[in-house]
C-alpha cells in the first residue's frame, strides 16, 4: 500500500475536491452579500480553474497505478493510457458545463451547485480509473448522487423535482442490481479486482451464475448510459433538469460510464493489453473466448440494437427539443455500445487475426473509437443544451416551435445550432460524421462477420432516420416563418462558449486526426 | 477551283442571311431576296464547275467524330448540283411571292432561309450524320412556317406533317444505325461500294442476322413519307393547302425532291439488290401513286388541293422510273432504258419543281386579287380581264400536263421511254395517270380562264410589271428546257452513267 | 488549379453567409464572380488536360491511421463534368438574378452546393468523395425548403432523406470494402487494384450502385426527383436536375463499376431473362426511360413535364453505363453533360422566364395565353431546348443518345428497342408541352384577356438572355463538334474499363 502512489493516482480528483471546497468557502464565506451575477461568476470561474488545475496535475501522474500490494498486486486505481483520455475528457466537459452556468437563473445556491458538480466529476474520474469493483461502485454512487441533486436543483420547477425523483428511484434500483451483480462476481472469483476476476473466470470457464451476474451488471450500467430497456428515466430527466445540469448528465456521466464499459470489456473479455500478452496467447485466448462465451456479446449487442431502434423512432415523434435530445442520446448510446459489444465477437479467423500479425489491435482500435465518439458527442451535446437554454430563457419553452425564425432573431445562435445538429446527424465535414465513420470502421475491423455487419448496416440506416428529426428543428430555425421576431440576446460568455464548441466541431470534423492522434498516442494501437 | 470550299459557303450563306433577316423586321424580305439571289449565283457556279465525267466534284472532307464514323464530307455530282440549282430557284421564287407577310416578317424569312440551308446541306452531304442533320433541320422551319402563318386549319395540318415526317426520320435513323453497327461506316460512297460487291449485305447479315431486306424497307418508308408515296401521302393535301402559298411552293418545289434525292443517293445505291427483290410491289405502289394522285386531283375544287394531288401524281412518275430501273444487270438495251429512265427522273425532279412552284405562285396571286378565293368554281373567264396572267399560267399548266415543247413533257417522256421496256404493265397503268391529269388541267383552264366572266372577276387586275419581270424568267426556263433539254441532260447524263455503273441490283 | 474550383466556391459561400443583410446587389455580383471564376478554372483545367490522362491535383494525408488521404485528381470524365458544373453554376446565378428574399443566404447555399459537387467530381479518395457527396445534401434541403414553391417543405425533406438513405447504403458498402480490402488506404486507385473476392462484389456492387442510383433517379427510387425539381426554385432545379443527379451517375461509374466490376458478371442462373446485376439495372434503366416519358406525357403542370423528362434522360445514362463497352459508357458520360445543360435550360425557361411572368405552370392555363406572341423569346428558346432534348441532330443530345443506343444494342438489342420507344415518346411529350404552352390557338380565357389588356409581360432581362444563350450555345456547339468532349472522354473511359479504379 504505497500512499505516494495513491496520491499520484488521484491527483486530478484531489485538485477537484480542493476546488469544490474552495468554491463553498468563497461563496458562503465571502460573497454572501454579493449580487447573484458576481457569485455565479466567481463560482463558475473557480470551478473552471479547478478543472484546469486537475488537467495540469494529470501530467504528474506518470501512468501510475495504485496497487494493494507492491509491485504486481491487484490494482485499485489506474491512470495514464486510455484512462487519461477519459479523465481529460471529463474535466474539459465539466469546465464547459460550468461556463454555461454564467447566465443561469434557476437557483440562488450557486456555490453548492458548483461544488456538487465538481464532486460528481470526481466520481466520474474515479469510475474511469477504477480497477476494483468496490471502487467502481464508490465512484458510481458519488457521480449518481451528485446527478440526482443537480437534477433537483431548480427548486421553483415542479418538473425538476419530478425528474429528480424518477431519476433517483430508477438509479437506486439500478445501483442495487449492479451491486448484486458485483457480489456474484465476487462469489465466482473470490476477489473484487477486475484482473483477478478475469483470471479466475478464464481458468474455470463460464457458468450460469456468471451469465446472471453479467446480465445484472449490464442492467446497472445500462441504466447509467440510458440504453434500452433501461432508458425510461432519460426523457424526463433531460426535460426537467436545469439546462447546465442536463448538459452535465448528457456528457460527463456518459463519458465516465463508457470509459468503465471499455475497461470492463477489455479487461474481462480480453487480455489486459495486447502489449502484455504474446501473440499466441492472445490468439488462443481469443479462440477460447469465442468458442465458449459468445453470449456475453449477445446481450450487449441486443441492447445496442434496441437502443438504436427505439431511440431514433421515439425521437421522430417528439415536440419538445429536450426530449428529442434525450431520445437521440439513447440512440447514440446504442451506436457506442456497438463498439463495445463487438469486442467479444471475434470470429477467430479472418480480419481480426490478420491484424495481430504485428498490426493494429482491433479491440483497442474500437475502444479508442468509442472514446472518440463519446468525447465528441459530449462536446456537441453540451453545445446543444446551451442553445436550448438560451432559447428557453427567451421564449419560455423548449418546444420546437420556440425555435421558429431563429435565424432572424439571433443568426449566430442559429448557425451554432445548425452545426451542432448536423454533427449529431452525422453530416460531414463535421466531427459527428467522422466519429460515426471511425466507430463503424473500427467495428468492422474487429470482426467483419454477418452479425456485426448487419448491426453496422442498422446503425447507418437509423442515422439516416435521425436526419429527419434533426432537420425538423433546423427547419423551424431557418425555413419556417417566424411568429415573433424580437431578437434573442445571449450572454457574451455563453455565446463565446457555444461558438468555441461549434468551431471545435467543425475543426475536428475537417481534421479528425487532431483528436484521433492524441487518443491513439495515449492508447497505442499496437 | 479545287480546294475552295464552295459547298460549305453555299450551305452557310443562307444561315447568315437567316440571322440577319431575323433582326431586320420590315426589311427582312429584301435581305432574303439578296441572299437567295446570291445563293442562286453560287449554285450556278457549282453547276458550271461540275466535272465532265459525272463523278463527285468539289469534294470537301474533314474529320468530325471519327470514333462514330462521322465525317464532314461534302460533294456534288450532276444530280446534286441540279438539285442545288432547283432549291435556289424555288426559294427565290418563294421569297418573291411572299410580299405580303405582315406578321413577324423577320421570323418568316429567317425560317425560309433556314429551310434553304437545310436543303443545300442535304443535297451536298455525303455522310449520313451530316445528311440527317440537315434533313431534320429542314423539318423545323417547315413546321413553323405552316403553323404560324398558315390557313384556318393549320394546327392539325402542321402536326400531321410533323408526325409523319418525324416517323419517317425515325425509320431512317434506326436503319442507318443498323448499317453503322454492321459496317462501322456512315459514308455514302464507301457504303455504295460495299453494296455493289455484296459486302454490305454480308456485313449486315453477319452482325444482325438476315435483316437487310427490312432495313431496305425501313429506308424506303422513310423516304416514301417525304416524296410522298401512297399510302404515306395523307399528310400532304392538308399541309399544302393550309400552308401559305409561298411555303407550299417550297414544300412542293424543293422539299419533296429531298425524298426522291434520298432514294437516288441512299436507298438505291445501298439497297439496290433488296429493292430489286421487292420491285413488283414497289412498282404497284408507284403506279397507284400516279393514278390515285391524278384521280384525287380530279375530285378537288380547291386549286391548291388540285395541284397538291397533282404533285403526288407527278412525283409518282419519278418513283415509277426509280423502281423500274431496279433490274439486274442486263445488256446494252437494258442499260439504255435504265439511263433514259434515270435521266427522266432527274429531269422530272427539276421540271416539276419549277412548274409546281410556279403554279402555286399563280394560285397565290389569284387568292390575293380576289380576297382569298382559290376554288376553280370561284373564277371564270379570266382570260378577258387578265390576259397576261392567263397566258403565263396557261403555259405553266400545260407544262404540268406534259405538253411537248414545254419542260414537263421531256421528263415524263424519258421516264416512259425507260420504263416501258423494263416494266410495261406499270407503265401502261400509269398512262391512265397522264390521261386523267390532262383532263384535270384542262378542266382548270376551262373553268378559270374560259367561259363567261364571273361578276367579281370583271375588275380583275392583270399582272403588273414587277410580277411579269419575276415570272418571265421562270416561264422562259420552262420553254427553254422544253425545247432544249440537252442543256440539262447533257450535264446530267455522265452522272447517270456513273451512278448506274456503281449500282448493283 | 482545378482544385481551386472547390476552394473558391466554399470561400464564396462563406463570404456570402457573412454579408450583412440588405446588400442584395453585392451578393448577386459576388456570386456571379465566384461562379464565373469557377467556370474559368474549369475551362482552363479542361483545356490544359486535353490529351493527358489522370493527373493528381492534391495529395495530402488526412487521417493516417485509416489511410485516408485528401486526394484530388482529374481524368477526362472528371474534367468534362467539372466543366458542366461550371456552366450550370454560372447559368444558375444568372437565372436567380431577381431573388429578393434572403439573397445572400440563397447564394451562400448555392455556392456551397456547387463546391460540394466540384468536390465529388474531383475526389479520388473514396472517403473524401463520400464526404463531399454528403456535404451537398444540406444546401439542397435549405434551397428548396426556403425558396421553393409547390409543397416545398415536403419535397425538400423527401429529397434530403432519399439522398441520405442512398448515401447510407453507399457508406455501408464503403465500410465493407474498406474492411475487406486489407489495404490501408481509401484511395480509389488503391482500392481499384485491391481485387475484392467475387462473392463480396456480388452483393457490394448492387448495394453501392443502388445507393448512388437513387440520387441518379433510377426507377423505382426516382419519386423524389419530380417532386423535388418542381418544388425547388429555378436555379436549384437547374442544379438538381442538371448536376446533382449526375453525382449519382458519376458515383455509379467511378465507385460502383470501377471498384466492383465483377459484381456485373453473370450469376450463373437466369430468371425470366435476367442473369446478372447488369441485366437488372439495365432493365430498370429502360423502364425508367419509358416510364418517365409516358408519365411526362400526361402531366398538367409544365414543370412536372420537365421533371419527369429528367428521369427519362437519366435512364439513358444508366443504360449506357450498363452497356459496359467503350461506346456505351462514353455515350453515358456525354449524355450526363448534354442533359445537364439541357435540363438547366428547360427549367430556366419554364421556371424563370415563363412562371415568373405568368404565375402559372398549368398547361391548361398557359394554353390560353398565346405565349408565342407575348413571350417570343421564351417560345423560341423552348423550341430550341425542346428540339435538343428530343435528340435532334445538331445538338448534344443526339450524339450522346446515339452512342448509348449503339452501345446497348451491342449487348442486348431489346434494350435499344425499349430506349427507342422512350425517344419516340420523348418527342411526343416535348411536342405536347410545346404546343400547349406556347403555340396553342385556344381562345383566350377571361383571365388571360384581362392580363393581356392589363399589363404586358415584363421584358426579358439581360441575365435571362445571357443564360439561355450560354446554355443553348454550348449544346449546339457540342452537338456540331462533339469531338471537343469526346476526345477527352474516350481515353478516360477506356482506361476505366480496362483497369479497375484507374
Amino acid at each position: 500500500m504505497n500512499y505516494a502512489d495513491l496520491f499520484r493516482a488521484t491527483l486530478p480528483e484531489t485538485a477537484l475536491e480542493i476546488a469544490a471546497l474552495l468554491v463553498i468557502v468563497a461563496d458562503l464565506g465571502f460573497l454572501r452579500r454579493a449580487a447573484l451575477k458576481a457569485r455565479v461568476t466567481v463560482a463558475a470561474l473557480l470551478g473552471v480553474a479547478g478543472c484546469g488545475a486537475a488537467l495540469w496535475a494529470m501530467q504528474f501522474q506518470g501512468g501510475c497505478w495504485f496497487r494493494l500490494t507492491d509491485p504486481a498486486g491487484p490494482a485499485l486505481l489506474g491512470s495514464g493510457g486510455i484512462i487519461a483520455v477519459a479523465q481529460a475528457g471529463i474535466l474539459v466537459l465539466t469546465a464547459l458545463t460550468l461556463l454555461l452556468l454564467i447566465d443561469a437563473n434557476f437557483t440562488r445556491h450557486v456555490g453548492e451547485y458548483v461544488a456538487v458538480v465538481l464532486m460528481a466529476a470526481v466520481g466520474g474520474l474515479l469510475i474511469a480509473g477504477a480497477q476494483d469493483l468496490l471502487v467502481i461502485f464508490i465512484g458510481l454512487e458519488l457521480l449518481s448522487l451528485g446527478l440526482y441533486i443537480l437534477t433537483a436543483f431548480a427548486k421553483r420547477s415542479g418538473k425538476s423535482a419530478e425528474a429528480a425523483m424518477k431519476y433517483y428511484l430508477f438509479g437506486g434500483m439500478a445501483a442495487a442490481f449492479l451491486l448484486f451483480g458485483f457480489s456474484y462476481f465476487y462469489g465466482l472469483s473470490g476477489s473484487t479486482n477486475l484482473a483477478e476476476i478475469q483470471r479466475a473466470i478464464a481458468a474455470t470457464g463460464p457458468s450460469p451464475l456468471f451469465y446472471v451476474a453479467w446480465i445484472l451488471v449490464v442492467t446497472g450500467l445500462g441504466f447509467k448510459i440510458a440504453a434500452v430497456p433501461f432508458h425510461l428515466w432519460a426523457p424526463d430527466t433531460y426535460e426537467g433538469a436545469p439546462a447546465p445540469a442536463a448538459a452535465f448528465i448528457a456528457s460527463v456521466s456518459k463519458v465516465a460510464s463508457f470509459a468503465l464499459l471499455v475497461s470492463l470489456s477489455m479487461g474481462w473479455l480480453m487480455p489486459g493489453s495486447a502489449a502484455a500478452a504474446s501473440k499466441d496467447a492472445v490468439e488462443g485466448y481469443l479462440r477460447g473466448v469465442y468458442q465458449t462465451w459468445p453470449q456475453l456479446a449477445t446481450i450487449l449487442l441486443v441492447v445496442a440494437a434496441a437502443s438504436m431502434v427505439v431511440g431514433n423512432l421515439a425521437a421522430l415523434a417528439q415536440v419538445s427539443v429536450r426530449r428529442l435530445l434525450a431520445y437521440s442520446a439513447i440512440a447514440h448510446a446504442g451506436y457506442m455500445l456497438l463498439g463495445i459489444g463487438v469486442h467479444s465477437t471475434f470470429s477467430g479467423q479472418g480480419s481480426a487475426l490478420q491484424f495481430f500479425a504485428g498490426a493494429v489491435n482491433p479491440a483497442i482500435r474500437s475502444s479508442n473509437a468509442v472514446l472518440y465518439y463519446v468525447l465528441t458527442y459530449g462536446l456537441t451535446t453540451i453545445g446543444a443544451f446551451g442553445v436550448v437554454a438560451v432559447v428557453e430563457r427567451a421564449t419560455g419553452s423548449d418546444r420546437m416551435d420556440s425555435f421558429l425564425g431563429l435565424h432572424k432573431r439571433n443568426p449566430l445562435l442559429a448557425a451554432v445550432l445548425l452545426v451542432l445538429f448536423l454533427s449529431l446527424a452525422g453530416i460531414p465535414p463535421l466531427v459527428g460524421f467522422w466519429a460515426k465513420f471511425n466507430l463503424f470502421a473500427a467495428v468492422l475491423g474487429v470482426s467483419a462477420g454477418p452479425v456485426p455487419f448487419t448491426l453496422v448496416a442498422l446503425a447507418v440506416a437509423f442515422s439516416a432516420v435521425s436526419l429527419y428529426y434533426y432537420l425538423q428543428v433546423l427547419k423551424r430555425a431557418y425555413v419556417m416563418p417566424a411568429v415573433d421576431e424580437t431578437p434573442i440576446k445571449a450572454h457574451p460568455v455563453t455565446m463565446a462558449v457555444l461558438l468555441a464548441i461549434a468551431a471545435a466541431v467543425v475543426l475536428l470534423g475537417c481534421f479528425p486526426a487532431l483528436l484521433g492522434n492524441w487518443i491513439d498516442g495515449l492508447s497505442p494501437l499496437r | 477551283m479545287s480546294g475552295f470550299p464552295i459547298l460549305t459557303l453555299l450551305t452557310v450563306l443562307p444561315l447568315v442571311g437567316a440571322a440577319i433577316a431575323l433582326w431586320s423586321g420590315k426589311h427582312a424580305r429584301n435581305v432574303a431576296l439578296v441572299t437567295t439571289l446570291a445563293s442562286l449565283a453560287l449554285a450556278l457556279v457549282v453547276w458550271t464547275w461540275l466535272p465532265a465525267d459525272g463523278s463527285m466534284g468539289m469534294v470537301e472532307r474533314a474529320a468530325w467524330a471519327p470514333s462514330l464514323g462521322i465525317e464532314y464530307h461534302l460533294g456534288v455530282d450532276g444530280l446534286g448540283a441540279l438539285m442545288l440549282v432547283l432549291a435556289a430557284i424555288v426559294t427565290l421564287m418563294s421569297v418573291d411571292a411572299a410580299h405580303r407577310v405582315h406578321h413577324q416578317p423577320g421570323l418568316y424569312f429567317g425560317l425560309v432561309l433556314l429551310l434553304e440551308s437545310g436543303l443545300f446541306g442535304s443535297f451536298t452531304a455525303l455522310n449520313f450524320f451530316h445528311w440527317f442533320l440537315f434533313w431534320e433541320l429542314s423539318l423545323i422551319p417547315a413546321f413553323f412556317l405552316i403553323r404560324l402563318w398558315g390557313g384556318a386549319r393549320r394546327g392539325p395540318a402542321a402536326t400531321q406533317f410533323f408526325v409523319y415526317t418525324m416517323a419517317g426520320s425515325v425509320a431512317l435513323l434506326v436503319c442507318f444505325l443498323a448499317v453503322f453497327l454492321s459496317t462501322g461506316s456512315m459514308d455514302f460512297g464507301h457504303l455504295t461500294q460495299m453494296a455493289s460487291t455484296g459486302a454490305l449485305d454480308r456485313a449486315v447479315t453477319a452482325h444482325l442476322g438476315p435483316v437487310t431486306l427490312w432495313l431496305a424497307i425501313g429506308v424506303l418508308a422513310g423516304f416514301a413519307v417525304k416524296v410522298p408515296m401512297v399510302p404515306f401521302h395523307t399528310w400532304l393535301p392538308a399541309a399544302y393547302a393550309e400552308a401559305p402559298s409561298p411555303v407550299t411552293m417550297l414544300l412542293t418545289g424543293a422539299m419533296s425532291k429531298m425524298g426522291v434525292y434520298g432514294l437516288l443517293r441512299i436507298a438505291i445505291p445501298l439497297f439496290g439488290h433488296q429493292i430489286a427483290q421487292i420491285r413488283t410491289p414497289l412498282l404497284v405502289l408507284a403506279a397507284v401513286t400516279v393514278v390515285m394522285g391524278a384521280w384525287a386531283a380530279a375530285a378537288q375544287t380547291d386549286m391548291k388541293r388540285i395541284f397538291a394531288y397533282s404533285s403526288v401524281n407527278h412525283l409518282g412518275y419519278c418513283l415509277l422510273g426509280i423502281f423500274a430501273i431496279a433490274v439486274p444487270a442486263g445488256g446494252a438495251a437494258v442499260f439504255a432504258s435504265q439511263a433514259a429512265a434515270l435521266n427522266g427522273v432527274i429531269l422530272q425532279m427539276f421540271n416539276h419543281g419549277i412548274t409546281a412552284a410556279a403554279l402555286f405562285w399563280f394560285v397565290a396571286m389569284l387568292q390575293e386579287r380576289t380576297g382569298g378565293h382559290r376554288g376553280i368554281d370561284d373564277f371564270g373567264g379570266l382570260r378577258k380581264p387578265a390576259p397576261v396572267l392567263a397566258g403565263l399560267m396557261g403555259i405553266a399548266l400545260f407544262s404540268s400536263l406534259g405538253l411537248p415543247g414545254l419542260n414537263g413533257f421531256v421528263g415524263e417522256f424519258l421516264i416512259f421511254r425507260g420504263v416501258f421496256p423494263l416494266a410495261w404493265v406499270a407503265a401502261t397503268v400509269s398512262i391512265l395517270g397522264l390521261l386523267v391529269t390532262a383532263a384535270v388541267i384542262l378542266t382548270v383552264i376551262q373553268k378559270v380562264f374560259t367561259g363567261p366572266v364571273a361578276e367579281h372577276c370583271v375588275n380583275f387586275p392583270d399582272l403588273h410589271h414587277g410580277e411579269r419581270l419575276a415570272l418571265a424568267p421562270i416561264i422562259g426556263l420552262m420553254l427553254l428546257i422544253g425545247l432544249l433539254p440537252q442543256l440539262i441532260v447533257g450535264a446530267v447524263n455522265p452522272t447517270v452513267v456513273n451512278l448506274l455503273a456503281h449500282w448493283r441490283f | 488549379m482545378l482544385a481551386w474550383t472547390i476552394y473558391l466556391s466554399f470561400a464564396g459561400a462563406l463570404m456570402l453567409a457573412l454579408l450583412p443583410k440588405g446588400k442584395n446587389g453585392l451578393a448577386r455580383w459576388l456570386a456571379l464572380a465566384v461562379a464565373v471564376g469557377g467556370l474559368a478554372l474549369a475551362v482552363q483545367g479542361f483545356v490544359a488536360g486535353m490529351g493527358q490522362g489522370r493527373t493528381v491535383l492534391v495529395d495530402l494525408p488526412w487521417v493516417p491511421t485509416m489511410g485516408v488521404h485528401f486526394l484530388l485528381a482529374a481524368d477526362g470524365i472528371s474534367r468534362v463534368l467539372v466543366l458542366l458544373t461550371g456552366l450550370a453554376a454560372v447559368a444558375g446565378v444568372l437565372f436567380s438574378w431577381n431573388i429578393e428574399l434572403r439573397t445572400n443566404e440563397f447564394f451562400a447555399f448555392f455556392l456551397a452546393l456547387i463546391g460540394g459537387v466540384y468536390g465529388v467530381f474531383l475526389s479520388f479518395d473514396l472517403f473524401l468523395l463520400f464526404v463531399f457527396y454528403e456535404v451537398a445534401i444540406v444546401p439542397k434541403y435549405f434551397l428548396i425548403s426556403i425558396w421553393g414553391s409547390t409543397r416545398r417543405e415536403y419535397a425538400a425533406m423527401k429529397l434530403a432523406l432519399y439522398s441520405f438513405v442512398g448515401s447510407a447504403m453507399v457508406l455501408i458498402g464503403l465500410l465493407a470494402a474498406y474492411a475487406t480490402s486489407g489495404s490501408h488506404s481509401t484511395s480509389l486507385i488503391a482500392l481499384g487494384h485491391a481485387g475484392f473476392p467475387v462473392s463480396f462484389q456480388m452483393w457490394c456492387f448492387p448495394l453501392v450502385f443502388t445507393g448512388f442510383a437513387i440520387l441518379a433517379g433510377m426507377w423505382p427510387f426516382h419519386t423524389w426527383a419530380p417532386t423535388g425539381h418542381v418544388a425547388a426554385p429555378t436555379a436549384a432545379s437547374m442544379l438538381l436536375a442538371g448536376v446533382v443527379m449526375k453525382l449519382g451517375a458519376y458515383g455509379c461509374l467511378r465507385v460502383g463499376i470501377a471498384l466492383f466490376p465483377h459484381g456485373l458478371d453473370p450469376w450463373g442462373f437466369s430468371f425470366i431473362g435476367v442473369g446478372s446485376w447488369r441485366d437488372v439495372f439495365a432493365i430498370l434503366a429502360v423502364v425508367g426511360i419509358v416510364y418517365g416519358a409516358l408519365v411526362a406525357l400526361v402531366q398538367t403542370d409544365f414543370k412536372f413535364v420537365i421533371g419527369y423528362s429528367s428521369v427519362s434522360h437519366m435512364g439513358f445514362v444508366l443504360l449506357g453505363l450498363m452497356a459496359l463497352n467503350q461506346i456505351g459508357v462514353t455515350g453515358a458520360v456525354l449524355q450526363m453533360f448534354s442533359h445537364g445543360i439541357l435540363a438547366g435550360l428547360l427549367f430556366a425557361i419554364v421556371g424563370r422566364i415563363v412562371y415568373e411572368r405568368t404565375h402559372t405552370r398549368q398547361l391548361a392555363e398557359l394554353e390560353t395565353m398565346h405565349l408565342s406572341r407575348r413571350l417570343p423569346f421564351a417560345a423560341w428558346a423552348f423550341v430550341i431546348a425542346g428540339m435538343a432534348s428530343m435528340g435532334l441532330p445538331g445538338f448534344s443530345g443526339f450524339v450522346a443518345e446515339l452512342q448509348v443506343l449503339v452501345g446497348a444494342w451491342m449487348v442486348k438489342p431489346w434494350w435499344t428497342v425499349g430506349a427507342g420507344i422512350g425517344i419516340v415518346v420523348g418527342v411526343a411529350y416535348t411536342w405536347r408541352a410545346l404546343q400547349k404552352a406556347f403555340f396553342s390557338d385556344a381562345p383566350a380565357s377571361a383571365h388571360a384577356l384581362e392580363s393581356e389588356h392589363g399589363h404586358e409581360f415584363a421584358a426579358i432581362t439581360w441575365p435571362e438572355v445571357t443564360g439561355v444563350t450560354l446554355l443553348a450555345g454550348v449544346s449546339l456547339f457540342v452537338g456540331l463538334y462533339p469531338r471537343i468532349l469526346l476526345d477527352t472522354i474516350e481515353p478516360a473511359v477506356k482506361a476505366l474499363l480496362a483497369g479497375g479504379g484507374q
